[in-house]
Order: structure tokens, then sequence, then C-alpha cells
């Protein structure tokens, strides 16, 4: 097991100008389950790939432990790509699906059995092992194929969207397996999706790219309640963030008609690139409900109710001012209500609840701190 | 709802007949060639559409129209591969509920599974020939670019190439197309490549297939050590003085003998013109092909090619016509040697090779019976013999598809989960008696794949 550093690391394809990586640099501690995500094309798999050993370091250096890795044949890293191969044997046993690969290195025979064994007991196949894959259910053959990656003890597992071509069901149940076991087993796990979800609810750490450069790191919690620029907070989160651009009027964002406080070290931050402008972000739980009139607040009309149960979402438009909010790639408002509580074209009043704007530079788009800034973020 | 829509280079209405309103695993059996076996991740069923079999995939949306793109630029680039005819998204059954989008790709005929090459025991030399194709496969496409992240004998396809293979590559689900490929890229293929083919050999062994003894990681490691072979000749830099300019003939003759023709050598002096650097930039497979293909019209593998054409350099010199155009000879040699050949063979036993296979095979068979009568035979009593002693008991290679005995079904990892002991037993019964089956039909010989076994025992008799 081992610490993996990106230090400086930079890929430029051949032919290309703009880096696909760009001086990356991340720390990734002993043990820990690190999540690369972001929308397609920013460098994470390449990422990936890097530590891998496929693709080129064009500048930097890439450490597993405190070994310089980075010009060391893939099969020299002590690293397994895991669920690159999926292939199961239909005539070898479980045991030996599980094993072939330490078969081939030469390992003793018994050492092979042991550490078959071991594997077997952390993923619930011992009673297996001796059977035909035939014979598993199909989360177990996944099992298997997870197996075969940890009797090999590599230092470091990597996993490049190992869901995304798994049916639903199966996807979800993996994605479960997959964070117990790596908890269990205590690998340092690198693992590539562009699925948000999957990087909040595995990861210990996420770090999110787009165009090459590295945004932010950070818990799944910090990540979402202190999102370092627009982007991160635009990106972290379902249903997204609600985000708009406005005027500052007498140290508040004016927000159609009304005015929403800004605390006085982010109006202090400000600079002539912004403008006069803020960017504000709030999230669709972040909204109390409140009488019309109320100071602060500001009416939303409904176009959409979608009621998931326990919650319900709102979508709608700013009543003063249609354009001016968006959430993801909607041009929408969401806003979390109480179930049955709102119906399609109702218009309601909305006041952020105290502490929870997330305020951004207009021209750089990185977070303004603000006074809850300084303390404990609290759980997401 | 989306409706059914086909996305094809070249559409055919036929294939609206399918029933894409089922799920691939239930489509009835009148549509169906027959089943895939080997093993697969995903739901792959061949079908008789017209004259035609097709290869259907079930995958996710993405992955269908990223592989169906990969293959037809594959194709453009001369790779050997299938080829891809459509992708059918928006499938939903009655009820309305959505089913996965199909790619699919025309079967490749007279190609052989490795599995149906090795379903009655695995020969080492024959392993050696699949070995080599795939290798000379990987070679091509790091040559333009393509990593392909899970290469196998499972992922491939193997056509006779006279006394060879040639190799198609099947699956492109895990590859790429890059400008050119990193060293890394190329060491991890091969060592993947590596893995992979000794654990499809020693699930061959566990099945029974497989005479002990032998080597198998050495059979695996022969991958690496063709493939380095290969990628040094057609790449390496070569240095030498220069007054040893025959050298560069040298190097693209040998080129040539491998089956390559250089487009493009770089050859670099050093300042006082001591010392010549010579590398091919860029190299085509298929040098014996190509000019086959000028002369005759022939279109055939490039081991084939070379065979054919010694038979027509022989043809010429035994009729004495070394001072003639070679285009003419080449003309004569089609009319009065090669046609009068293929027609020799009865009409239904003709199709179960390609005639090109089929005349390197008369070629063996005629030196056979001249080793044995010590006298020389014409080539039409040698196809005809060929054809009622050996070529009547061959399968037809025309459409195999690998539904063998002893082919197990196929392993799919993200099929629906079923914990049902009673349908465990039942299938390791299945899997038992399959196999059991093989190994009857292998002892008693009724299994004949491999023209050259199938040789030995036509002289025994």
């Amino acid at each position: 097991m081992a610490t993996v550093t990106f230090d400086h690391a930079t890929r430029v394809y051949p032919g290309t100008e703009r880096p696909a990586v760009d001086q990356l640099n991340l720390h990734i501690e002993d043990g820990e389950f690190l999540v690369l995500v972001g929308p397609s094309g920013c460098g994470k798999s390449t990422s990936l790939r890097m530590l891998a050993g496929l693709e080129d370091v064009n500048a930097g250096r890439i450490l597993i432990g405190d070994r310089d890795v980075t010009d060391v044949q893939p099969k020299d890293r002590d690293i397994a790509m895991v669920f690159q191969n999926y292939a199961l044997y239909p005539h070898m046993t479980v045991a030996d699906n599980m094993g072939f690969a330490l078969k081939i290195a030469g390992t003793p025979k018994a050492e092979i059995r042991q550490r078959v064994e071991e594997a077997a007991k952390i993923l619930d196949l011992t009673e297996y092992l001796d059977r035909k894959p035939k014979a598993l259910s199909g989360g177990q053959r996944q099992r298997v194929a997870m197996g075969r990656a940890i009797v090999r003890q590599p230092q470091v597992f990597l996993m490049d969207e190992p869901l995304s071509n798994l049916d639903a069901k199966l996807r979800v149940q993996t994605r479960t397996q997959i964070a117990s076991l790596q908890r269990r087993l205590g690998v340092t796990t690198v693992y590539v999706t562009h699925d948000q979800t999957e990087a909040l609810t595995m990861g210990d750490r996420i770090a999110v790219l787009k165009g090459g450069l590295l945004q932010q790191v950070g818990t799944p919690a910090e990540m979402y309640s202190k999102p370092a620029n627009v982007f991160v907070a635009g990106f972290i989160g379902s249903p997204a963030m609600n985000i708009g651009t406005f005027d500052v009027v007498d140290g508040a964002a004016k927000i159609g008609s009304t005015s929403v406080p800004l605390e006085a070290q982010q109006v202090a931050a400000l600079t002539d690139a912004d403008g006069g402008k803020v960017t504000v972000g709030f999230r669709p739980e972040s909204l109390d409900v409140v009488p019309a009139g109320t100071p602060g607040s500001f009416a939303i009309e409904a176009d959409l109710v979608e009621n998931l149960g326990s919650d319900s979402f709102l979508y709608g438009k700013l009543k003063d001012d249609a354009a001016a909010l968006h959430a993801g790639d909607s041009d929408q408002v969401i806003v979390r209500v109480a179930p049955g509580s709102v119906n399609k074209g109702d218009v309601i009043n909305v006041v952020i609840k105290p502490g929870q704007a997330h305020v951004f530079s207009a021209a750089t788009g990185e977070r303004l701190a603000g006074a809850n800034d300084s303390v404990e973020a609290p759980a997401a | 709802m989306e409706n059914l829509q086909i996305t094809a280079a070249k559409p055919d209405s036929a294939l609206l007949d399918l029933p894409w309103k089922i799920p691939l695993e239930d489509w009835p059996d009148e549509v169906l060639a027959a089943l895939p076996r080997g093993i697969s991740r995903h739901t792959v069923r061949f079908v008789r559409l017209k004259d035609r079999v097709l290869a259907v995939k079930e995958t996710r949306d993405h992955y269908a129209f990223r592989e169906y793109d990969l293959l037809r630029r594959l194709g453009k680039l001369e790779i050997p591969c299938v080829v891809p005819l459509a992708v059918i998204t928006g499938r939903a059954d009655d009820n309305g509920e959505p089913l996965e989008t199909c790619i699919v790709t025309e079967h490749l005929a007279f190609s052989l599974p490795y599995r149906a090459v090795f379903s009655q025991s695995l020969q080492p030399k024959t392993a050696s020939r699949l070995i080599d194709a795939l290798a000379v496969l990987l070679v091509r496409l790091h040559l333009i670019g393509f990593y392909w992240g899970d290469v196998s004998l499972s992922n491939t396809l193997f056509r006779r190439d006279a006394a060879a293979f040639a190799a198609y590559l099947v699956d492109a689900e895990t590859g790429d197309l890059h400008r050119e490929l990193t060293d890394g890229q190329r060491a991890y293929d091969i060592d993947l490549a590596r893995t992979n083919i000794i654990g499809e050999l020693f699930d061959l062994e566990a099945g029974g297939f497989v005479d002990e003894g032998v080597d198998l990681v050495g059979i695996g490691d022969t991958l690496v050590e063709r493939y380095n072979e290969l990628w040094d000749a057609l790449t390496s830099v070569e240095s030498f003085p220069a007054e040893e300019r025959w050298r560069v003939d040298d190097r693209i003759r040998k080129l040539n003998d491998l089956g390559f023709d250089v487009d493009e050598l770089s050859i670099v002096t050093d300042l006082d013109g001591a010392t010549v650097q010579i590398q091919p930039k860029v190299v085509d497979a298929g040098h014996h092909s190509r000019r086959l293909l000028r002369l005759t019209g022939l279109d055939v593998q490039d081991n084939q090619a070379r065979r054919l054409l010694n038979d027509l350099d022989a043809w010429a010199a035994a009729h004495d016509r070394g001072e003639d155009s070679e285009q003419i000879v080449a003309h004569d040699w089609l009319m009065r040697s090669f046609e009068p050949t293929i027609q020799a063979v009865p009409h239904n036993l003709r199709r179960k090779l390609d005639p090109a296979q089929l005349f390197h095979e008369i070629l063996e068979h005629r030196w056979y019976m001249a080793q044995r009568e010590s006298r020389d035979v014409p080539m039409p009593e040698a196809a005809r013999e060929y054809a009622d002693e050996i070529l009547r008991h061959r399968p037809d290679e025309q459409a195999l598809l690998g539904s063998l005995p002893g082919d197990t079904e196929i392993i799919e990892l993200n099929e629906t989960p079923s914990d049902d002991d009673t349908v465990e037993a039942a299938a390791i019964q299945q899997i038992e008696a399959e196999d059991a089956a093989t190994l009857t039909a292998l002892r008693a010989g009724t299994l004949d794949i491999d023209g050259s076994v199938t040789r030995r025992s036509a002289f025994q008799r």
C-alpha cells in the first residue's frame, strides 16, 4: 500500500497545444479512495492513464509511495486496473479464474490458494471457489472480477468508469460493493467517473477537473458546502445549485426587485474587473418559503413540481427576471418544497437561508469567502 | 417514447424484419443462424438475413455508436476487422419498456473462432500459428495508433491464410484510435494480450482440450516475442557506412518478405556523409495480396497470395513463358490453371472453403500425391482426389459460428442475477455433459476442423 503523488504532472497530446492535463498537483493518502470527476474532456481519464503508465508525462512527475514511476513500464508499477478485463473462463473454477494471473507469474501453488481464499473471504465467495462461473449470479461474477485484482495485492487500484457498461440495477449494487470492499481492504484507490453522484457517494475525497485543470479537491461535504468556484458549485450536487450574476448595490446583490445582503468581507473582495457585479448561488434546499413582502425574498413561479415522495422539487422562473437564474443545464430555478404544498402555476416567495448563499467573483468565478467559511462545514 | 431508429451507412430495409421488440436473448430460433459460443460480456446472437449472416450485440447506446464509428474508421484504414452494418436505437418491448441498443456487424465469411480451431485438441503448432496472426494484427493496429485495451483470442476471428492464419479484430469496445501510441500503451496492450491468451489456454486445459505437458505460458510468451520482432523489423532505425547502400534495398526486401510494402522511408546522412540512417516511416501490410490483385484481380489473404504467386511463377517456368509480360502470363495462369482446378471440385463441396484456400490446399495435396506416387500429378486430378478424400469430410467453414460441442454458454457479467441452487446444479451438469460429449466425439474422430489432422487420417486409410 502506498500514497500517490501527482507533482506538476502535465500531458500534452502530440499535435495539440493545450495540455490535456495541466500541472496537476494532487497527493493521495495511503488507503484513500479518491474520485476524479468532471465533464467529458476534463482530463480525468488522462490523469488516471498517466498514473497507469498508458500516457506519457510530458512535464512533472508521478510517485507511488516514494518511488518516482514517471518512466516505469505499466506492468512494473505495481498497480491493478480493476475491471479492465472481465471475461470469466467457463471451464475454470472460480478459484482458478481469480488466481490465474499468479499462476502465470509463477507464484507457488500453496500461496496462490492462500491468497485466493483470503480474497474469497472478503468477497463472500468462499463457498463458490470450486464451482464454475456459470453457476454464479451476475453480482457474484462481478466480485470474481474484483477478486482477480485483489489477489495480485497491488499498491494501488485504478478504476476507469467501471460501472458505465453495467445495467442500472447491477450498477447500484456494484457501486456499493466497490466502496465497502475498498474500505475493508484499505488499498489506495483512484476512481474515474463523470457522475457526480457516484463521486459523492463513493469517495473519501473528490478531485474535480475541468479543461485539464484541477478545480478543487476535498471531502464530499467540503465540495458540497464550500465549492471553490462557480464551476464546482454548478457541477456538484443534484438537483444542481441555482446560480446567477447580479448587480451589487449598497453591499447587496439585486436579485429581481429584491436585495440579498452580502457580507462586508465579500464586498471588500470585489475588484474593478468584477464591474460592480457578483455571482450568487444557492442550493434548492437552501430556500425558505415565506409570506410575500418578507425582506430579501423573491417570487418564483412554478412551471413543474416533481414529487419524489419525501421531497418535492419545484422547477420555475424568477417572477421579476426570468433569465436571471439557472441551475445546471436548465434555465430554471429549483426549490425544494414540502410535498403537496405547491402546484404548477403557483407563485411562492422564498428567502435564502442565513449563511447558505455562495458568493463568487463575477470576473474570475472564484469563491469569495464569508464568515461561515472559516467554521467547519456541516455534513451534506 | 422514442421510435426505433436504424443508423447505417448503407441501410438495408430487411433489417426492419428482425424482432427488435424482443430482448436479444429471447429471439426465436427461426431468425437465429446459430448461438454464439465463447466468452462475451454482452448478449450476442447470429442471425440469417436473406443470404447473409449478421452478428447482433446488445450494449449501451454510447458504446454501440462508439464501436460502430471505430470499426468504420479501422475499415477505412484497411485494418482487418469485422464490418459494422448498423446501430439500432429506440428499442422497446410491447409494454413500452426500453430495450438495449444493438450494434449489427456482418459475419466474416470463412472465419473461425479460436475455440473452433482448437476444439479437437490444442496442437502447439496450430496455437503458434494463431499467435503469429494475432501478433501481426496487433502490430498493424499499433502502427496506425489503435490501442485495443482488451486483446485476446476471443476478441479475434481467424481466417485461413494458406498454411498460416490471418487475424481479424472483432471487438473494438475498449479500443481507442490515437494520433500515435505511447510506449506505455503498447506495452500494456502486449502484456494484457499475453495474460488473456494464457488465461484462454488455461481454460482450454481445464476443459480437457490440451494434452498434458504443453507449455501454455510459453505459447503466450511467443506473442510478446513475435510482436517485438515484427515491430523492430518495421520501425527500427538502421545505421551503416555510406558505401553499404545496398542495405537500403535489403531492408525493403526484408519488409516485403514479411508481407509489408514501404510507403515512406526516411534516409538521413550525417554531416560528412559517412554514415546513413534509415527508418521505415509508413508501411502497408498486404505486399503479396496487392501484387496478386493487380495481376489477376483475385482479392485474397497475403500468404495465400504468396502461395498463388509462387505457383504462377512455377507455371510460367514450366510453360516457358519467362519472356512474356507478367500481366499476360498471369491472365493465362488464371484461365488455364487456377479456374480449371477450382472447377474440378464438385460444386456442392466448393463453398466449404474460399477459392484461394481451396487452391492452396489442392497444391498441398498434389505434393502429398506426388510424394506417394513418385510422379507429376496434374492439378485437376489432385483437385478431384482432394475433394473426395478430404474436403468431403470437412465442415462448411463459410459460416462456422463456433456452435461446436464443448463450447459452453457465454458468460455474461451483466446478466440478471439468479442465486437459485437448482439452476446452478443444472448448469454445472450441462457443462459437464457438453464437455463429455466433446471428448467422446474427439476420441471417435468425428470432429474434423484442422485440415492437417484430417489429411493424416485420410492417408492412413
